[in-house]
């Protein structure tokens, strides 16, 4: 983790809803671009890709660029209990054919039809947290009782978290992932995590019901060890939570500073599946998918990679990329859907997309049919932003109905 | 047009049923792409079009008359 003193990496970078200046002037020298993203904190310099169609090349070729570490504790760390959880089932991590492996056991759980599944579980969990910004009363804050509030009971309904024990879960993973990703020691909240999510495994293991889990264990029982399966509930978790809470809270924020486009899509459940999907991609909020390393030297945009090199793809960018779609700065939500690489392209493109697109759908229209008058209780340019976090997204929101 | 699907490449992402329901389906065991006509009605040409050119793994290729060069029809 970032130290809270350290200098903003700069393809993290945004103002406002847009990539920061300073990140936008690279497109300047072309799709490709060698930049030390952390300049004066120790940034090894490394490949910014920041076209659209450079981006697709490189996630779309996983066998000239891998996405295994060449540093940190990634590999697998001989045979002692603690430490190797870290990192195991972390899909975005894996090649192939470690990848293919989890991917196609994981993959069937996540189909359209199975998400549609939960709908109304997600609906009963959207009305919840707007019953409770309703009893708050205005001006509340939508970044916390709305935005951060609703990505993490989805996530425990997908895996099968029993209800009682939901708020405990989430503080347990809260807590384990804002210290447990880098590596260092496991806090006791950390490993308080690991044991609930053994548990819980062993639960399902022993009487498995129609959750996720409960359907792995019955459908690939033995050929997920206990350690993976921990591991895809943490993916989860990883994958699931500051992107949403980024997508909505920003999401809000968007749809309210464009009210003429916020009625177009209020009423309109068809216009509303276009204009997720334009949020999507003008928000971008994933700053960028794991690093790839180049496994041979390759020429890309032009220049030279050389095999062993780092290269980061930017999100923000590519999704503003003008070859992508004309006018890329201008959220318009009748925008007919382009190819945007929110979810990441290839064979690590996101498995929850299906999940996020209806969570999103469902959250945003519950939110503008409970409140139709909602609206900013601050000036926009009084917004305090996430600026530390994989996700970008709003620290508060508030708002007034 | 003639569609082509690479079960082999899908990454299960549903995007192309959700887009064109007609044409694309998506298989409840391994959660990846079924073609359900593999010569859509004329009127689905755009919708395929645009599906093949979202599809997150390049899965979806086209051929015949009024496909477009390859998979890609953003024309870069
Ligand atoms: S859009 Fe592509 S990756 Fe997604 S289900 Fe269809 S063929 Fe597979």
């Amino acid at each position: 983790m970032p130290h809270e003193s350290a200098p903003v990496p700069l393809h993290t970078r945004r103002t406002h809803f847009d990539p920061a200046d300073d990140l936008r002037r690279l497109t300047a020298d072309g799709p490709v671009t060698r930049v030390s993203l952390a300049p004066g904190a120790g940034g090894e310099p490394l490949w910014l890709v920041t076209g659209h169609e450079e981006v697709r090349r490189v996630l779309g070729d996983h066998t000239r660029f891998s996405t295994r570490r060449r540093f940190g504790s990634r590999e697998p760390a001989g045979g002692d209990g603690e430490r190797p959880d870290e990192g195991v089932g972390l899909l975005m991590d894996y090649d192939p054919p470690e990848h293919t492996r989890l991917r196609k056991m994981l993959t069937p759980e996540f189909t359209v039809r199975r998400m549609r599944r939960l709908q109304p579980r997600i609906e009963a969990i959207v009305a919840e947290r707007l019953d409770i910004m309703e009893r708050a009363g205005h001006p509340a804050d939508l970044a916390e009782l709305f935005a951060s509030a609703i990505p993490g009971p989805v996530l425990c309904e997908l895996i099968g978290v029993p209800r009682d024990d939901r708020d405990d879960f989430l503080r347990r993973c809260h807590a384990h992932l804002a210290t447990g990703r880098g590596r260092q020691e496991r806090t006791a909240a950390g490993s308080a995590f690991t044991r609930y999510l053994a548990a819980l495994v062993a639960r399902q293991r022993k009487n498995p019901d129609d959750g996720f889990l409960g359907m792995l264990v019955r459908d690939h029982g033995g050929d997920f060890t206990d350690k993976e399966l921990r591991g895809i509930c943490v993916l989860l978790m990883l994958a699931g939570l500051d992107n949403i809470s980024g997508m909505l809270g920003l999401g809000a924020l968007a749809l309210l500073e464009s009210p003429d486009q916020l009625a177009l899509v209020r009423d309109d459940p068809a216009a509303l599946d276009r204009a997720v999907e334009e949020l999507l991609r003008y928000l971008s909020v994933p700053h960028a998918p794991t690093p790839r390393t180049a496994v041979e030297d390759i020429t890309l945009g032009g220049r030279l990679i050389r095999a062993g090199d780092t290269v980061v793809c930017s999100i923000p960018l590519a999704n503003r990329d003008p070859h992508l779609t004309a006018d890329p700065d201008r959220l318009d939500l009748t925008r007919e859907p382009v190819p945007h690489v929110a979810f990441g392209h290839g064979i690590h493109h996101c498995i929850g997309a299906a999940l996020a697109r209806m969570e999103l759908r469902i959250a945003y229209t519950a939110l503008l049919r409970r409140f139709p008058g909602l609206r900013l209780a601050v000036p926009a340019q009084d917004v305090a932003f996430r600026v530390r976090s994989t996700a970008y997204g709003v620290e508060r929101l508030p708002v007034t109905w | 047009m003639e569609v082509h699907v690479d079960r082999g490449r899908c990454a299960g992402s549903g995007l192309c049923m959700s887009y064109v329901p007609a044409v694309f389906d998506q298989s409840e065991d391994d959660g990846k792409v079924l073609l359900k006509a593999a010569r859509p009605e004329p009127g689905t040409a755009a919708a395929v079009r645009g599906a093949a050119a979202r599809c997150p793994a390049g899965a979806i290729t086209l051929s015949g008359r009024d496909a477009p060069g390859g998979t890609d029809t953003r024309g870069r």
